[in-house]
């Protein structure tokens, strides 16, 4: 299929791909901006994100067109690389970028319904304008290969979902010091970012990945590259909510509109632990002293206590949305975990997982986005009964749910597995222990969820059956599907990791 | 030990703009004043960004040719000023060859690095967007609230959630019995 897609594209755009994929939704959000309603704009916004991601199957086909992965540099503007800003798309890239672009796409789609319920009429154009402009960030910094590149990036899709999650006031007030707080912790974050680049600019003169990975192995004692070091891990953890600093996700995730709420949780988060990997794994590299003390001492940990105590906290929620935005700070423990075991093996299931737990937290969020919209409410006692009003809807909730426990036949199953795998490679016994006890946690508060939703009579008998409107459906049902997909035959999806890691790890370079 | 830290004094005064501006974007209970801390931590990258950018006697980036001065004092011909434009033409070819350090031939000038002076006008403009929205939001912020006192809107936010907590018990108690 990806094969066919990409033979659909003439060669003249196929080689401007990598530029096209992220321009595009950019030129698109001024128009959106400016269109009198807000129905063309979600139009709009369709039509952009789907370009977006048959440029994105196009690279990808690209990219494994070559056995082992190939590597795409394209020199923005003609500028040859190191001069000029370079994006260069392999195998670890093509995954985030599929990624990113499917998620907008269906997030596109299933927009209207829930954007007209909860975003004032004059505001929708502008909604979308800025729900582009986070598209283009968050593709920008899955593409570039360059230092401050990625900075720039990382800002324009920050800002535009700061005004995104401020949007939420309609609803609930709450939203906006959950933005305010969320601007501060994410703009400090991406300073702290700037400044580690700035060190490395100081001691190696550039700011291209690549050439920085070279030039980093001569100078790796230098002082100012290990602050550097420090800064960039630190700033990139804040955005990836990386355990201690994961304070402003919960509250930007439970007050934000329900669509904006289902699109940051599968890309935002999984885009700044893309940038991470990349940094720990292609900039700086396992040679790199520094690097194994962190990966043990605080990427390890910290994804562990994460795991941990978000379960906990998500256990003890009376709102499902919050329930499931502590159980995303969760999830990215076991990302990081992945990550930290260092080798091929275990980034590989962290990639895996990543890619995973998006489709798992897409599904929920629109199946509750969908809820949102029908019956006004998303603590407990709204959910109770939801089964036999809203099956169709609760059914594909469900399947979202089994998924994030990891029961078998699922897409949160197989990641798991692979991560349990790598772990017990590594010796490391003890973390599997962990991600098991985490998993019963994700038992229990998934299970209090759907428990009330399956087996309680509703709290209000009053509530006729409702369905969320096809337009949600469709695209949820897409997701709930994918799960099951990737549950039974992973292949696809482990094999794209599999070459992520394996870029990461063989290719050196980016 | 006293020489080392004068000679840095330039990277002390930024790391204490910087810690401050952390301090009060942490520590600040007004939003507004938090604003503003953020504004100098970001402010005090800047300056550590031009501040890696300077050389000594450096000035702005622009090459010029050994006879830049004698033909400008003698206020000549035609023909030194095409010159100029053909080396223009070759620096331009060359620039990032004199970016990073290369002197190319037959020209002078000791310029500071004008990489960081670049990026950092990107920033200034990230970092006016991010007090622009920010600034925005403060706004929202006072006309649901009333207030911009961060401890007063959290106070107010904490008596919402134990109400709500305390309808919810008393709801699901009715669905019980």
């Amino acid at each position: 299929m990806i094969e066919f897609i990409s033979s659909l594209v003439p060669e003249d755009i196929a080689a401007h791909a990598p530029a096209l994929l992220v321009v595009m939704p950019m030129l698109f959000a001024p128009i959106a901006a400016l269109l009198p309603n807000g129905r063309l704009a979600w139009l709009l916004s369709i039509v952009a994100t789907a370009a977006s991601l048959i440029m994105a199957i196009t690279l990808v086909a690209q990219v494994r067109s070559v056995e082992g992965g190939a590597v795409i540099s394209y020199a923005m503007g003609g500028w040859a690389p190191d001069a000029g800003i370079e994006f260069r798309i392999d195998a670890l890239n093509s995954m985030v970028l599929l990624l990113v672009t499917v998620i907008g796409f269906l997030a596109a789609i299933f927009s209207w319904p829930s954007v007209k319920a909860e975003i004032r009429d004059a505001k929708r154009a502008m909604f979308y304008a800025a729900y582009l402009v986070c598209f283009t960030g968050l593709t920008g910094v899955a593409s570039t290969g360059d230092a401050f590149n990625l900075f720039v990036f990382l800002e324009i899709s920050s800002i535009a979902t700061y005004v995104l999650v401020a949007l939420g006031a309609t609803r609930d007030r709450r939203a906006l010091p959950a933005a305010g707080n969320y601007l501060l912790m994410g703009t400090i974050g991406a300073s702290f970012f700037v400044v580690g680049v700035g060190f490395l600019y100081a001691a190696t003169g550039t700011l291209n990945m690549a050439e920085l990975a070279v030039r980093l192995q001569d100078v790796q004692d230098n002082k100012a590259v290990l602050a550097g070091y420090a800064f960039i891990v630190v700033g990139l953890g804040i955005k990836a909510a990386m355990f201690p600093l994961h304070q402003w996700l919960p509250n930007a995730y439970a007050y934000s509109p329900s669509f904006v709420t289902m699109f940051l949780a599968a890309t935002a988060t999984k885009v700044a632990i893309y940038a991470l990997v990349r940094f720990l794994f292609t900039v700086f590299g396992l040679e790199f002293a520094f690097e194994g003390s962190t990966l043990i001492w605080i990427l390890m940990p910290m994804g562990i206590a994460a795991m941990i105590a978000c379960s906990f906290q998500a256990v003890f929620q009376t709102d499902v949305r919050r329930t499931l935005a502590y159980s995303s700070v969760a999830q990215v423990g076991y990302m990081l975990l992945g990550v930290s075991i260092g080798t091929a093996a275990g980034v590989s299931a962290g990639m895996f997982h990543l890619v995973n737990h998006a489709l798992i937290k897409g599904c929920l969020f629109m199946a509750l986005a969908g809820v949102v919209l029908t019956y006004q409410g998303t603590s407990l006692n709204d959910f109770k009964g939801l089964g036999r009003s809203a099956p169709w809807t609760m059914t594909a909730f469900a399947i979202g749910a089994v998924s994030l426990i990891g029961v078998p036949l699922t897409a949160g199953f197989q990641s798991k597995y692979a991560l349990v795998s790598a772990l017990f490679e590594n010796g490391w016994w003890w973390a599997v222990a962990v991600v098991m006890f985490s998993s019963l946690l994700a038992v229990v508060y998934m299970g209090r969820i759907l428990e009330a939703v399956f087996f309680r009579a509703p709290s209000n008998p009053n509530k006729r059956r409702q369905e969320a409107p096809l337009i949600i459906l469709i695209p949820l049902w897409v997701l709930a599907l994918a799960n099951i997909w990737v549950g039974v035959q992973g292949g696809f999806v482990a094999g794209l990791a599999d070459d992520a890691a394996a870029a990461l790890f063989i290719g050196g370079a980016p | 030990m006293l020489e080392f830290v004068l000679e840095r004094g330039n990277y002390w005064a930024i790391i204490g703009l910087m810690m401050i501006g952390l301090y009060i974007a942490f520590a600040a209970t007004n939003l507004i004043k938090r604003l503003v801390g953020l504004g100098l931590f970001q402010t005090s990258i800047i300056l550590f960004y031009i501040s890696l950018a300077r050389i000594d006697g450096g000035t702005a980036p622009i090459l010029y040719g050994k006879d830049y001065g004698k033909s400008k004092g003698h206020g000549d011909d035609h023909g030194a000023a095409t010159d100029h434009a053909g080396d223009a033409v070759d620096h331009s070819a060359n620039g990032y060859e004199a970016a990073t350090g290369y002197a190319a031939e037959g020209l002078e000038n000791i310029y500071s690095n004008p990489l960081p002076h670049v990026l950092m006008l990107t920033a200034i403009v990230v970092g006016v967007a991010t007090l622009a929205v920010g600034l925005a939001i403060i706004v929202r912020i006072r006309e649901a609230y009333g207030t911009v006192e961060a401890d007063e809107i959290r106070s107010m936010d904490l008596e919402v959630a134990i109400s709500e907590a305390a309808s919810e018990a008393e709801e699901s108690k009715a669905g019980a019995v």
